[in-house]
């Protein structure tokens, strides 16, 4: 007795707080989180929630239909600056989307059991988010059916796609990034859909989660194949989203205009990436675990984690800040060192100095433990987060575009009610999508929890 | 009605992880391979008290992943090239550095198509009816339960001797025929 109270003593000083809270079982575990995709009682809350989101869906519709009769003036992208709005949101969307494989991929290979709380709705989150984004350079063609033209096939007008230019590796990258992230998070459910069959009372329920589920059984032999299909499709994930961002950053790179034509841009991209992705995986994972008393699976331990990642990231985009003005200074070229002058001290210098505050200076906090282990700062810093790395687009964009090599054509860029407006409602139809999602799905892992519980180890006898 | 049934074989359910992959562990010494053991989450020491050699599933991906190389590779050397060659400031048709994001993109999702499909038809899924689903206490092998089945087809396979074997493990709950 004396020998255990020493044992639990040590622990809690000693160990980090767990990974899942003590005391679960196989049966609570599956109880607790299939419970909320099966019960027949949808909370209030839900219905608010998703009622403000399909609300803004509603005005994402409207904006398109507005935007499909009218043509891409009423935005305010306009020369000199050609790409705006929908490239900022492209870019900031898809960026968030990479928290989600960067959890299910790279932590599954490094072997971090604290992974499996989030995965599934980082996963979640990732394809939500690469459907918002998705969604910017389909539209800002003003002609959303023609999108087609940019796929390899043969057409009658003889013509194919220019495979030196970076915007079709853009088109193969983000499309392999849907459909991998899409196949990865669909085989995570199989298991789980089987759980929801087995548990679902109603018969509709049963049908549709029979359905999806494609007849799971839990064999032996089927989880020897389906963890290896896991590993590799972990394997695979893992350099597709640093190719990802890297094709992204490389719209920008291949261009000469200053500030863009940077080799740092890969790297810092990537890494800008990761910590809005972190920063938007707090922002959901913070109220869902509050809304339905998931703090057993995400516990301490997973929100000190993430802000612990959050600030390491951050820490290299601050880098890539440093460089870039350095490099202005340093290449001794008129326009790159007029490009960094201008983000100082220009027409747009309150929203670069707020990303600079938002990206690097607030984020210091989370040096502090105290800071690291509170709930509301932890939320309200993955705001803040999130705002930054918005700001950090639209300062890339915007400021190297709107005077660029000669002073004539400079001009003053501006975003119109449209331009708002789609960007607002594709947050609605991420949200929306993420209600969806926690109603009829499993939000955590079901089975990846029962494996690592401490029972679920095989106890070997003596020989 | 129940003669119209063909036995597809015995099934013993089991409480806890150490009891089914000693369960397994015991039947394949006992000389029974046609068996298969069913668990609410992967288990390593199952795969192997059970002999499931390994699996051709990398092969597969492999196989994937070199074709969507060279189709990634093939498409844009021969639209660059071939079919639609356009001077793009003086730089070769086959400008390669140029098509390899093109040709690693392809490579990922020939694989990934690869490792998702090549698993579900080396599963054999989906698989609408499966005969252990008429077994009513199955539902909880995706809960908290674990079982264990030894198929009619076996060769060492005898109806009375084998339900008496699984009745005979340590911790099996209970032992039911699973018909087909």
């Amino acid at each position: 007795m004396s020998e255990h109270t020493q044992d639990s003593i040590s622990d809690s000083t000693i160990t980090p707080p767990a990974v899942i809270a003590p005391g679960q079982t196989f049966a609570s575990v599956t109880d607790k989180i299939s419970s909320i995709a099966l019960t027949r009682r949808t909370p209030v809350g839900w219905f608010i929630g998703a009622g403000i989101s399909f609300a803004l869906v509603l005005g994402l519709f409207y904006t398109i239909g507005y935007l499909v009769v009218t043509g891409i003036g009423i935005f305010g992208t306009n020369i000199p600056v050609g790409w705006a709005f929908p490239i900022i949101n492209f870019v900031w969307w898809i960026g968030i989307g990479h928290a989600g494989t960067l959890i299910s991929a790279i932590l599954f290979l490094l072997r971090q059991p604290w992974r499996t709380s989030i995965n599934r709705f980082a996963e979640a989150m990732t394809l939500f988010a690469v459907a918002c984004a998705g969604l910017f350079p389909l539209l800002h063609t003003g002609r959303p059916w023609l999108a087609y033209w940019m796929l390899p096939y043969p057409n009658t007008m003889g013509v194919w796609p220019q495979f030196r230019s970076p915007l079709i590796w853009d088109v193969f990258a983000v499309s392999t990034y849907a459909t991998v992230s899409a196949l990865f998070w669909f085989v995570g459910l199989i298991p789980d859909l089987a759980t929801l069959r087995d548990r679902a009372r109603r018969r509709t329920a049963k049908i549709i989660y029979g359905m999806l589920a494609m007849g799971w059984r839990g064999s032996a032999r089927h989880w020897h194949r389906y963890e290896t299909t896991y590993a590799l499709l972990a394997a695979l994930a893992t350099p597709l989203v640093v190719s990802v961002h890297t094709v992204v950053s490389f719209d920008f790179s291949i261009g000469i205009v200053p500030g863009w034509h940077a080799t740092i841009f890969p790297p810092y991209f990537v890494a800008g990436a990761i910590y809005a992705g972190f920063a938007m995986v707090l922002t959901l994972a913070i109220p869902l675990r509050k809304f339905y008393g998931l703090e057993a699976f995400i516990t301490m331990r997973h929100l000190r984690n993430m802000s612990k990642i959050m600030l390491a990231t951050g820490l290299i985009v601050a880098y890539g800040y440093m460089m870039e003005t350095f490099m202005s200074y340093y290449s001794g070229n008129t326009y790159e060192r007029y490009m960094i002058l201008n983000r100082f001290k220009g027409p747009y210098s309150a929203f670069y100095w707020t990303l600079i505050a938002c990206n690097v200076v607030f984020p210091q906090l989370l040096w502090i433990r105290r800071v690291r282990h509170s709930v509301p700062a932890l939320w309200a810093m993955s705001l803040v987060v999130g705002l930054g790395m918005w700001l950090e687009r639209f300062i890339i964009v915007v400021t190297s575009l709107h005077r660029d090599f000669l002073p004539s054509s400079w001009a003053m860029y501006a975003p119109t009610f449209w331009d708002w407006s789609m960007f607002i409602g594709t947050i609605g139809l991420f949200l929306a999508l993420i209600f969806l999602f926690v109603r009829f799905l499993p939000m955590i892992s079901i089975f990846e929890i029962r494996g690592i519980l401490p029972q679920a180890a095989v106890k070997e006898s003596g020989d | 009605m129940a003669e119209a049934h063909k036995l597809y074989g015995v099934m013993a359910e089991f409480e806890s992880p150490t009891a089914i992959v000693e369960a397994a562990r015991r039947a394949h010494s006992a000389g029974y391979r046609r068996m298969d053991a069913f668990s609410p989450y992967p288990i390593e020491e199952l795969t192997e008290a059970l002999g499931i050699k390994r699996s051709k599933l990398p092969l597969i991906v492999l196989i994937g992943g070199i074709l969507g190389c060279l189709g990634g590779y093939g498409l844009c050397y021969w639209v660059s090239a071939i079919v639609y060659p356009i001077n793009i400031g003086g730089r070769p048709l086959h400008s390669w550095p140029a098509f390899i994001p093109v040709t690693f993109e392809c490579t990922i999702l020939l694989a990934a198509f690869a490792a998702v499909f090549g698993m579900l038809a080396l599963n054999g899924l989906p698989q609408p009816y499966h005969p252990v689903f008429n077994i009513d206490a199955f539902e909880m092998a995706s809960r908290n339960r674990f079982f264990l089945c030894i198929e009619a087809r076996d060769p060492m396979f005898q109806l009375e001797k084998t339900r008496g074997f699984l009745e005979g493990l340590e911790g099996a709950l209970g032992v039911s025929d699973v018909e087909d």
